[in-house]
């Protein structure tokens, strides 16, 4: 490796664009908040410190409660995506594993699958409004 | 094959896990069929833990312990949530959370500690631990309509993942050190290594978080809150086996130290047994609410047992292990004559709904009197010679001055002790209100009252069998 | 490739350590101490994968992937503890949580 590249005398040839690059970053990113802080105006009105939407005056919170599905999916992908990470590990050693490993898998897929089969059966899967329980409400209200 | 046959206990409750979930799929009243197909399986686990009590060894290259205490510790967990899924079959209905997913959590946490006390490599007792941990974050706030129990869930699983991660970073530690994770090969290396800065902060680490999970001093400040805010049957079982299980781990640490006097751990266990006596002891007298009282309790508890760890001679660890028998189901059957007693909404929970209990109901005032005895230590009952064969191992240790703090304090709690039952016996009731019990929960009290009478009249058999293993 | 010496992964993995713990008694917000816990266990797993190439010995990987696990089972609990909390009391301040005394 130290062959290759000898790091003492290669050093400032190989970075000096990316030192400059670096450099150059920091002082546009200096001029341009410093001009503003020189020459901007300062005042203390009401809507001062509101977040600014178009000129217009606040109309509520910027926070969006989402779903609480979205996050009920996510979780399930972050379980279910680890539990991968066991199949892969025994799909490496395959081979030297052999049918003690092959069952040992089988038993641990069986025990996901029986899981995910209970989640889809108290309704965790279901995305979205249910159609058929609004259908049958809008029959009741009729 | 013989390996399979030698981890029956383990293997029943975790196939039984399994078909539960798929008689919860199945079926529309699985509420009705769970318990009594778990207390089955948790029975049958307990019977093969007897019979196969005296094949000792380990398999799976020695990432499990079979036999000897490992099961007595086996039987204490299954024994212990067997009277706990009894005393529930009534109490969640009017606790409001009458779902099948209550008892398959109870099966996965007892898994969880079976595999804590057989555990013979750090990797499973990492496993076991949060087995456990998780399935109790979850029953503590199982009912999530109930701001209490939201608030016990939410304290318990902010500060139970804080401790498994100094878990996680000591193990991190002391695989990087003694370079295996085999806790044979770590204790057969452990002189040498002691001398390691790296290892033995490891080691501390790791202490340090399983001191949160058997609630001592410093360390126990969500243990009254957890008590009081979640369903009183999984308070009852947090106590017991969640502590059990923690003392199993530590016990087996001991070990490493128990022949020589080499005990480095023992000024650690020192100071927190003598903190934890002391606290529990006297904050407990100022309480009103039962449970929050027994949760106390429970912290002086454990300040007795680690009596024990601190002692580290083969006599102290026979004697957590008998005192973690008796505790066990002293405090599971304390705990569900409360959870018949309470009312709805977390009402009676209060000391003045005692008040001349015994003219109202005089069965659970006779057997919360039994439970109280035996809490405080008085010599018929098994809790007296659990503290008695501690506080021995002490002395033979030259700890002569714990003993004498572990005496005092144990006076001291007789006091809050005696105060239920003078309450119930020698007050009038102040409202005519009948107090109703169910069943299957006085019958899971009755059987704890049993082990608490047989283990305080034959001390000796237990004892006997437990020292025997040892050697 | 032995360029950077065990030292270096050991004080960063110390150092993630520390700022979980700190974290996790100053902070506030319980989402915000959930996500100080999951670096306190990120920083094990950076120890412990040090040491496993280090030593030449597998198991410190494989245990890393036992940590991952817990840690995604652990924090989906968790969260749902503090979706349950913050549909009850709208707010995920733990110092607002405290029916009973912390």
């Amino acid at each position: 490796m130290s062959k290759i590249v000898n790091p003492s005398v290669e050093y400032p040839a190989n970075t000096w664009p990316l030192l400059f690059y670096g450099a150059a970053v920091l002082i546009l990113a200096g001029i341009m908040v410093g001009l503003s802080y020189i020459l901007g105006q300062r005042h203390e009105d009401k809507d001062t410190n509101t977040p600014f939407e178009s000129g217009m005056k606040v109309t509520g919170s910027a926070r969006l409660r989402f779903s609480v599905h979205f996050y009920l999916v996510a979780m399930f992908f972050v379980i279910f995506d680890l539990e991968a990470v066991f199949v892969v590990a025994w799909a490496i050693a395959f081979n030297e594993l052999g049918w003690t490993g092959y069952i040992g898998v089988i038993i641990f897929i069986g025990v996901l699958t029986a899981v995910l089969v209970y989640e889809w059966r108290i309704g965790a899967l279901d995305f979205g409004p249910n159609g058929k329980k609004i259908l049958k409400a809008q029959k009741e209200f009729k | 094959m013989q390996d399979f046959y030698n981890i029956l206990p383990l293997i029943l409750v975790a196939s039984g896990i399994v078909i539960s979930v798929v008689i919860e799929i199945l079926s529309d009243n699985s509420e009705k069929i769970l318990p009594w197909f778990s207390a089955l399986v948790l029975l049958s686990a307990s019977v093969y833990s007897i019979m196969l009590m005296n094949n000792t060894g380990t398999i799976f290259n020695g990432m499990l312990a079979t036999g000897g205490n490992v099961y007595i510790f086996h039987f204490i967990f299954t024994i212990g949530a067997m009277l706990i899924i009894l005393g529930s079959i009534d109490y969640i209905k009017k606790y409001g959370s009458y779902f099948g997913e209550y008892y398959i959590l109870i099966l996965n946490a007892v898994l969880g500690m079976m595999i804590m006390a057989s555990a013979r490599d750090l990797f499973m007792v990492f496993i076991g631990l949060e087995l456990m941990s998780i399935c109790f974050y979850v029953l503590a706030g199982i009912n999530r309509k109930k701001l209490n129990a939201n608030e016990a869930s939410l304290k318990y699983v902010l500060l139970g993942a804080f401790a498994s991660g100094f878990v996680v970073y000591g193990i991190a530690l002391i695989y990087g050190t003694a370079q295996t994770t085999s806790i044979d090969k770590i204790i057969a290396g452990f002189v040498p290594l002691s001398h390691n800065i790296l290892f033995i902060t490891g080691l501390f680490l790791f202490l340090v978080g399983f001191s949160f999970k058997i609630a001592a001093f410093p360390f126990h400040q969500w243990v009254p809150d957890v008590y009081q805010g979640s369903a009183t049957t999984i308070s009852g079982l947090m106590s017991t086996g969640g502590k059990a299980a923690a003392f199993s781990v530590l016990i087996i640490l001991l070990s490493a130290v128990a022949p020589s006097n080499a005990n480095v751990f023992r000024p650690y266990f020192a100071v927190i047994a003598t903190l934890s006596m002391i606290y529990g002891s006297i904050v407990a007298i100022s309480q009103n609410n039962l449970k929050r009282m027994l949760a106390y309790s429970s912290i002086a508890h454990a300040g007795y047992m680690s009596i024990g760890l601190a002692s580290g001679n083969y006599e102290s660890i026979a004697g957590i292990i008998f005192y973690l028998a008796a505790y066990t189901f002293m405090n599971i059957g304390a705990f569900i004559v409360i959870s018949m007693i309470e009312g709805e909404n977390d009402s009676k929970l209060q000391l003045s709904d005692y008040v001349g209990l015994n003219a109202k109901n005089p069965k659970l005032a006779a057997l919360m009197a039994l439970f109280m005895f035996a809490l405080s230590g008085l010599p018929p009952f098994a809790g007296f010679f659990g503290k008695y064969y501690v506080f021995i191992s002490a002395i033979e240790a030259n700890l002569t001055w714990l003993a004498i703090v572990g005496v005092i304090s144990s006076v001291i709690s007789v006091y809050f002790y005696l105060r239920v039952i003078v309450l119930m016996y020698f007050k009038e009731p102040e409202t005519s209100v009948a107090v109703h019990n169910s069943n299957y929960g006085v019958l899971a009290a009755v059987i704890s009252a049993l082990f608490v009478i047989v283990f305080g009249l034959f001390p000796g058999t237990l004892l006997d069998l437990i020292t025997s293993f040892l050697k | 490739m032995n360029i950077i010496p065990i030292e270096y992964y050991l004080v960063l993995s110390a150092f993630m350590f520390a700022v979980g713990i700190t974290g996790v008694l100053i902070r506030k917000n319980a989402i915000v101490v959930f996500m100080c816990i999951e670096l306190m266990l990120n920083s094990a797993n950076l120890a412990l994968v040090t040491f496993s190439s280090y030593l030449g010995n597998a198991a410190g990987q494989v245990f890393v992937f036992f940590v991952m696990t817990v840690a995604a089972a652990e924090s989906a609990v968790g969260l749902a503890i503090i979706i349950a909390i913050f549909r009850n009391k709208l707010t995920v301040n733990i110092d607002e949580i405290n029916i009973f005394k912390w």
